[in-house]
């Protein structure tokens, strides 16, 4: 076992109180700290030993309400799962806590998740199923279909992972990966019969799946380790399973590639923008597509590069897809 | 040291439209004595967007690509963020999971390849930072890049997920990634810290959210540019597309100026080994590179 230190600290902590204070402030904290302690204790002392009124949520201690959660040098933190000596470890000793989302704060630490839950919420994240009130037998889930369902269960709902989505930052609309995992916890469970309409819902452009911009931000910074985009990847795959994927932009651009190995091993870039956009929807690339031609960086049809052994790539796509999409079916 | 061989796996965009990437990656492996096997079997990896469609496919085609480094007994050296993901995120699975390795197998084994799990699989940068070291590059620089502040701009699919990067590529902290900091200071130039230097572009949802890319593009650049940063440097070709060719839209997005030069790291590197700047591609930018 490590040694246990003690350490004298400060910490920068995020202070505003909007009912009283017109902008928030930063105020600094001298603690001893052992290397033990949690980001958790931290807040705790602050409040215990140097201002009552200092504020954020807290509940169960043990990773498991979600309540805890803040940024500390921008990295989401689970307060009561992660060690100050773990975080010094990363970013040095001039440690900074914060809200999840500055923007939202109403009191310190405290932060108006209401978007979040309306999100979290908009996607049915419960089973939806008919309940036999007078069952004659078990209703058994076999273990290979509890696999399905994977660690898209253990969400606690902690936010962690949807305040640090970038997509979320710029689209207000887009559901974020929280609400997008229990849709595929729930779209996975062989007792749920909700699944068609939460496809409908996540599918959606401009607010479902298709705007996860792939950061891999979510699967950093969730303290379950449930690895939401994993989980947004296999909503993809789901609404193509059920024939739900609509022919859109997005959708072409997903399936656009496979054509184009087919035919040259490599993707044609230029084909991919043309096949996904549609005419007249292509018209609008033009002018940075005349600029990139200029410079040399576009690929005439007729000299698209084409893989060695191409033959090979074209057997396996031919034995190895398991998806379809409107024009192969 | 024994000379270091690798095998290269190019991507697709490298061999339409970033030719600069390829060029410049090239010309500073020779200088700096690097052997690399272009590995011209290979397919596209799919983007991160072909494994939403059919994920059985991705990963037979990813598993086929590396296959052909195998073959060779070399590590696979990428040149592109995503194609690093991809690939990597292949061989972890197939590593792990013996019964999805024989379904893969079963399908190779019809144009009679196999995949093993014998080579590792990491971005060029590392092939540099890590297994040449920056100090040997260091040595070789006879064109410092004194007074140059250089932004760099890590890319997503080399530093996250993290735990993919720790089995496969550089093992960065995904918070505090340092290796293009390291090897602008060990080129002369100037590192200029930045919020967003580990943040996305936005490149994948182009198509379906240019508001979101250009936004996302937008941000990082405008951190770097009043960090103080003359350009921004990146090892991914995804990121300088966005951020090189599209710099007027995510101007009209940000409502002000986001002008400012993009390098791939390999440019840079060639750069300050004194290679022609025509010889690293110099002349493909979209956006203007004239103070170089």
């Amino acid at each position: 076992m490590a040694n246990i230190e003690t350490k004298k600290m400060k910490f920068k902590v995020f202070r505003f109180n909007s009912e009283r204070d017109y902008l928030p402030y930063y105020k600094s904290y001298e603690l001893e700290v052992r290397s033990e302690e949690m980001i958790l204790d931290v807040l705790n002392r602050i409040k215990w030993e140097h201002d009552g009124s200092f504020s954020y949520r807290r509940s169960c201690r043990h990773g498991i309400c979600g309540s805890c959660a803040v940024k500390v040098n921008g990295k989401a933190t689970l307060a009561c799962k992660d060690r100050v000596s773990d975080l010094v470890e990363i970013f040095g000793e001039e440690l900074v806590i914060e809200p999840q989302d500055k923007s939202l704060a109403i009191k310190d630490m405290v932060i108006d998740k209401k978007s979040f839950w309306k999100k979290y919420n908009s996607v049915n994240p419960y089973l939806n199923s008919d309940i036999d009130e007078t069952p004659t037998k078990e209703n058994l889930v076999l273990p290979d279909d509890a696999d399905k369902i994977d660690e898209a269960d253990y969400c606690i709902q902690c936010g962690n992972c949807y305040y640090s989505c970038p997509a979320v930052n710029v689209n207000e609309d887009y559901l974020g990966p929280a609400a997008l995992a229990i849709a595929y916890r729930f779209n996975s469970d062989v007792r749920d019969s909700g699944r068609e309409e939460r496809l409908d819902t996540v599918n959606r452009l401009g607010s479902g799946i298709w705007d996860c911009v792939k950061c891999f931000e979510c699967a950093e910074a969730c303290p379950k380790e449930l690895n939401p985009i994993e989980k947004i990847t296999k909503l993809h795959l789901q609404t193509f399973e059920d024939g739900v994927a609509d022919d859109n932009v997005a959708v072409r651009h997903a399936y656009g590639f496979k054509p184009s190995i087919i035919k040259h091993g490599l993707l044609d870039e230029g084909e991919l923008v043309k096949y996904s956009e549609g005419i007249p929807g292509v018209l609008k690339h033009m002018p940075v597509a005349f600029k990139m031609w200029r410079k040399g960086k576009v690929v005439m049809p007729w000299k698209m590069p084409k893989s060695k052994n191409l033959d090979e790539i074209q057997k396996l796509v031919e034995i190895s897809s398991t998806a379809k999409f409107n024009e192969e079916n | 040291m024994s000379k270091l061989k690798y095998a290269l796996y190019t991507g697709c965009t490298a061999r339409e439209s970033t030719p600069e990437l390829l060029k410049s990656t090239l010309a500073i492996a020779k200088a700096l004595d690097i052997e690399l096997i272009l590995l011209d079997e290979a397919s596209c990896c799919g983007a991160s967007h072909l494994q939403d469609f059919d994920d059985q496919l991705s990963l037979v085609l990813n598993a086929r690509n590396i296959v052909y480094a195998e073959k060779l007994g070399l590590t696979m050296v990428t040149i592109c963020n995503t194609c690093q993901l991809n690939t990597a995120m292949t061989k972890e699975r197939l590593d792990s999971d013996p019964d999805l390795k024989d379904m893969v197998n079963s399908k190779l084994k019809e144009v009679g390849l196999e995949y093993k799990g014998s080579s590792e699989i990491k971005h060029f940068l590392y092939a540099l930072v890590d297994d040449l070291g920056v100090e040997a590059i260091a040595q070789k620089v006879t064109n410092p890049l004194t007074d140059m502040q250089i932004g760099a701009f890590y890319g997503c699919h080399n530093i996250r997920p993290s735990h993919l990067q720790n089995i496969s590529n550089g093992g960065e902290n995904a918070y505090t990634p340092t290796s293009i900091d390291r090897l602008i200071v060990a080129l002369g130039g100037k590192n200029i810290e930045y919020e967003h230097k580990n943040k996305c572009c936005g490149f994948h949802v182009e198509l379906q959210a240019p508001k979101t890319a250009n936004r996302l593009s937008g941000t990082a650049m405008l951190d770097a540019i009043d960090s103080g940063a003359q350009a921004i440097v990146t090892p991914c070709p995804l990121c300088h597309l966005k951020m090189d060719t599209q710099q007027a839209h995510i101007s009209s997005e940000m409502g002000r100026d986001v002008k400012i030069p993009i390098l791939h790291l390999p440019q840079m590197v060639g750069m300050a080994l004194g290679i022609d700047p025509k010889d690293l591609g110099i002349n493909h930018h979209v956006s203007d590179v004239e103070f170089i």
